[in-house]
């Protein structure tokens, strides 16, 4: 089989799932708005939220697969920016309340003016907004993962040990976004949002508009997912994946394309978390815990390492059925079921459900290939063999 | 000490009731001083205490302390006086018989502020000459910290007949507290007096000193220059106290990670669900103590003993099972184990929380592991000693079992080169299998140690998941020596950063000097050199 073949199957998988969100993003915002209420095909408000948060999963996920799936670096630590990003979008909403809060300062956020302080901390400056709050939810997580990586990938900090240091970075947030005089409203973070850009948070068009915008997120990220691994960079991504001492000895800088490719992935982590925060109504620190990063590594092994289509297929399918089965008499075996996904896909589905699928794909085609050349050896009529 | 005197008082009173029985009944001064207390004046009750806590009475301290509690009823037609015990008898104070019941006519005798002050103060002193070793040595204490002028004759009497050594030393700074505060007191006995607190050396000396008040120009001069030295001598054992904080917290970071550190120095692999071992063995605990606890009470001191072979083995043979059905299968994809073992804590801490319940179970501490001991400013817990002592004989244990064990040699063999290992004849399957049944089970031995000190529930093993992967990372893999100087540092290091930065933002800081120090060193404090590097 050519890489090009396989190219080709690829671009149609990636074109039936741009076509099947960018279908989701308007029908199901349409049905809820225009539909009436009783009508079979009407999607209640709840159902855009819910589904609005698997949507910023999946862009979460494909920024996993991104790093992971295409050069080989384990981030333990995704939900940080993701995080992050929810926060930047967090702050915006909280300066948005104004004297709505229920003690009505005007520039401090309730929880601030709860705590007795007097002015607004500096970092806060600018989140009132809607450019500057956008900007950060890029800039802050970015920034991050740049130094972060900057520092790590230049000492050849590699596999098992950058994952551990990264599930330390993200539990070093976590304890530091717990703490009161942190700024970011402790323990309970930000909630009670009110407005976004002068809409009602709450209300259904803006719910459905959040929904479409995160489709739309998740398209243009996969196109850029896309666009990176299909572009020269992304062979030298795959080829750091597959032998990183290789690819330094023929010349290539690693460190320089690891750290352009985690920055990157660490912004659109960033971007899902801002979805994320308006349709969920809260962010706080436990989004930082090491727990929702793993979890979110196994979106991507579930649906299929390295094929972006199945990670963001897998943050969908896992989160489906967490919802199902943890609001039903289920619930205490919720944990039972997630553990075992996580030991059986990687004992017995190592390519996820889309890189199996894919593999069964080739296979079968290789056959009828090889039954169809060689019916036609019988007829006499053998074409020169392609080389390899 | 005030706080705990009712029940003290109440089996005190139980036995001066029954002496008094036998003292015979006279009018004397102690008669006629209780006979006071029914003219419902102040003075004549103040005057009417000032006697009866200097007659040497028995019935002395059951008087006055049923003065305070309002227990002391006064009949002021008959000038009778009762003494109403907290358990509902009476007895007359003036002779200590028993009485049916106290007239109606009784009431109690009543206290204003500045009598109050001096029933304390009287109560002190007689509490000062209790025959109980630890009642006067409370008291004594206590007078320290309340320095009253009025209970320096008490302090001075109760000196003059102390013997025990510790007592005395505790009257003598209890009289020194009142005299520094004492206005009338002269020169001499105040630079006494500073160069007695500043032997004490203790924080509430130095808030003493520095709160004195106005004095003479050469105590002044004497109390900052004891400030300054107390100041230095606290600098120090603040310091003794950190390290031994940071020691304790090092065992215990150290009995975590030791399992660890085995699993992924020898075969590489990252297991997450090496916290899930620790919680295992500290539930293994959970149930020798109840069945100890329903079944033979008296083993109950033994039970950590028999905890540690039985935890051993629990985790050991999950740890085994676990290898034998997971982890083999996933050799050479280390990201990929990392998930498995992952889900596996999921699995593995849900199982204990459908059979245990959610909650914290309680384990108890033996008798040998609980109290403490003072080693001079500081105190010593036992439970964090005993801890410490049993990490270094794992540690020792566990070298000694890889330096001269036959399976020892084999795991260093497999770990410098698994194909040569193979190739000579070792099993490396079967060193794999027993490798990780080795880890595991010291994870559950270091479950039984933190069972002691931390809550038994089953979140136990998260809590120190992240610790020990950076106790292992900070150390190097491969070397347990590198693990127990990365445990120490870290544990010593975040004691020193606590007091300055807080508890948490202290533990930030380490997370961070740790990222930071791998950039350095990517391989850890003492790194495997040569070609193991890159397998």
């Amino acid at each position: 089989m050519t890489p090009h073949m396989l190219t080709r199957s690829l671009d149609r998988g990636a074109t039936i799932f741009l076509l099947v969100v960018a279908a989701l993003g308007v029908l199901i915002p349409l049905s809820n708005l225009l539909l009436p209420a009783g009508s079979f095909l009407h999607v209640p408000t709840y159902l855009v939220a819910l589904w609005g948060k698997y949507v910023c999963y999946a862009i979460l996920a494909l920024a996993i697969d991104l790093i992971w799936g295409y050069c080989g670096i384990l981030s333990l630590g995704h939900g940080a920016f993701f995080a992050l990003g929810g926060y930047a979008m967090g702050m915006y909403l909280m300066r948005q309340i104004g004297t709505r809060g229920v003690y009505g300062n005007p520039i401090l956020p309730d929880f601030m003016v709860f705590l007795n302080w007097q002015k607004l901390p500096w970092y806060w400056y600018g989140f009132d907004m809607f450019w500057f709050a956008a900007l950060m939810v890029l800039f802050v997580p970015g920034l991050l993962a740049f130094c972060f990586g900057w520092l790590a990938f230049r000492s050849r900090v590699t596999g098992v040990y950058l994952s551990i240091i990264t599930q330390a970075m993200t539990y070093a947030l976590l304890l530091a976004f717990f703490r009161n005089d942190f700024g970011f409203g402790g323990n309970n973070g930000l909630t009670d949002f009110k407005d976004i850009l002068g809409f009602n948070v709450q209300a259904e068009g803006t719910r459905a508009a959040l929904f479409a915008l995160s489709c739309l997120a998740l398209i243009v990220g996969f196109l850029i997912c896309r666009a990176i691994v299909s572009s020269k960079l992304g062979k030298v991504l795959i080829a750091v994946r597959d032998a990183e001492s290789r690819t330094r000895f023929l010349g290539y800088r690693v460190e320089s394309y690891k750290l352009f490719v985690f920055t990157v992935s660490a912004c659109m982590a960033g971007v899902a978390g801002a979805l994320y925060v308006p349709q969920v109504g809260i962010i706080n620190p436990s989004e930082f815990a090491p727990g929702n990063s793993i979890e979110a590594v196994i979106w991507v092994a579930v649906g299929g390492r390295g094929t972006l289509v199945g990670a963001a297929l897998g943050a969908v399918v896992v989160n489906y059925a967490k919802t199902f089965f943890t609001s039903g008499v289920l619930a205490p075996y919720w944990l039972f079921m997630l553990g075992a996904l996580f030991i059986l896909v990687t004992l017995l589905l190592p390519k996820g459900i889309v890189g199996t699928f894919n593999a069964w794909w080739a296979s079968a085609k290789e056959k009828r290939t090889a039954a169809s050349v060689s019916a036609a050896a019988e007829d006499g009529v053998t074409e020169p063999k392609m080389a390899e | 000490m005030l706080a705990n005197l009712p029940a003290r008082l109440c089996s005190l009173l139980l036995s001066l009731f029954l002496i008094a029985f036998a003292l015979p009944a006279f009018a004397g001064p102690f008669e006629d001083a209780v006979a006071k207390f029914a003219n419902d004046d102040f003075s004549d009750t103040e005057e009417a205490v000032g006697v009866i806590a200097s007659s040497g009475n028995k019935l002395a301290f059951p008087i006055i302390s049923a003065l305070q509690d309002g227990r002391l009823m006064a009949d002021p037609d008959s000038k009778k006086v009762y003494v109403t015990g907290t358990d509902g008898k009476s007895i007359d104070a003036a002779t200590g018989e028993a009485v049916t019941s106290v007239p109606d006519s009784a009431s109690a005798v009543r206290l204003n502020n500045r009598l109050r002050r001096s029933v304390d103060a009287a109560l002190g002193s007689l509490t000062l000459q209790s025959p109980d070793v630890g009642t006067r040595l409370q008291a004594a204490q206590s007078v320290f910290k309340s320095h009253e002028e009025t209970a320096l004759e008490a302090v001075d009497a109760a000196l003059a007949k102390e013997s025990n050594k510790s007592v005395k030393t505790a009257l003598g700074e209890a009289r020194a507290a009142i005299l520094l505060f004492k206005p009338d007191a002269t020169e001499v006995e105040k630079l006494e007096a500073v160069a007695t607190l500043k032997a004490r050396g203790d924080q509430e000396a130095m808030a003493l000193l520095t709160g004195m008040g106005d004095q003479p120009a050469s105590v002044t001069k004497a109390a900052a220059s004891a400030i300054s030295s107390i100041q230095s001598s606290l600098a120090v054992w603040s310091t003794v106290q950190n390290a031994w904080y940071g020691l304790s917290l090092g065992s215990v970071l150290l009995l975590a990670a030791i399992g660890l550190a085995i699993t992924f120095g020898v075969m590489g692999v990252i297991n997450m669900a090496h916290g899930e071992m620790v919680m295992i063995g500290a539930y293994t605990t959970f149930v020798v103590q109840e069945v100890i606890r329903t079944r033979y009470p008296g083993l109950f001191d033994y039970s950590l003993l028999i905890a540690v072979p039985l935890a051993f083995l629990v985790a050991g043979a999950i740890g085994v099972l676990i290898e034998r059905s997971i982890i083999r299968f996933l050799y050479g994809r280390p990201l990929e184990t990392l998930l498995a073992t992952w889900g596996l804590s999921l699995v593995l801490q849900q199982a204990v929380r459908t059979m245990f319940g959610p909650t914290n179970r309680e384990v108890g501490n033996p008798s040998w592991m609980s109290g403490a001991f003072e080693l001079g400013q500081i105190t010593i817990t036992y439970n964090r000693l005993w801890i410490l002592c049993f990490t270094l004989a794992v540690f020792a244990i566990l070298l000694a079992m890889l330096r001269y064990t036959a399976l020892g040699l084999e795991m260093r063999a497999v770990t410098q080169n698994r194909r040569m290992a193979a190739s000579m004849g070792i099993a490396t399957s079967r060193v794999d299998a027993l490798t990780f049944g080795l880890g595991s089970g010291i994870a559950g031995i270091a479950g039984v140690a933190l069972s002691q000190i931390d809550n038994v529930s089953p979140n136990l093993g998260q809590s120190y998941i992240i610790d020990s992967f950076m106790v292992v990372v900070f150390g190097g893999v491969g070397n347990l020596w590198g693990t127990l100087v990365g445990a120490f540092t870290l544990g010593i290091a975040n004691k020193f950063l606590e007091p300055v930065a807080g508890a948490v933002l202290g533990k930030i800081a380490i997370l961070v000097l740790i990222i930071l120090f791998i950039q350095k060193r990517p391989r850890g404090l003492f790194a495997l050199k040569g070609r193991a590097v890159e397998a």
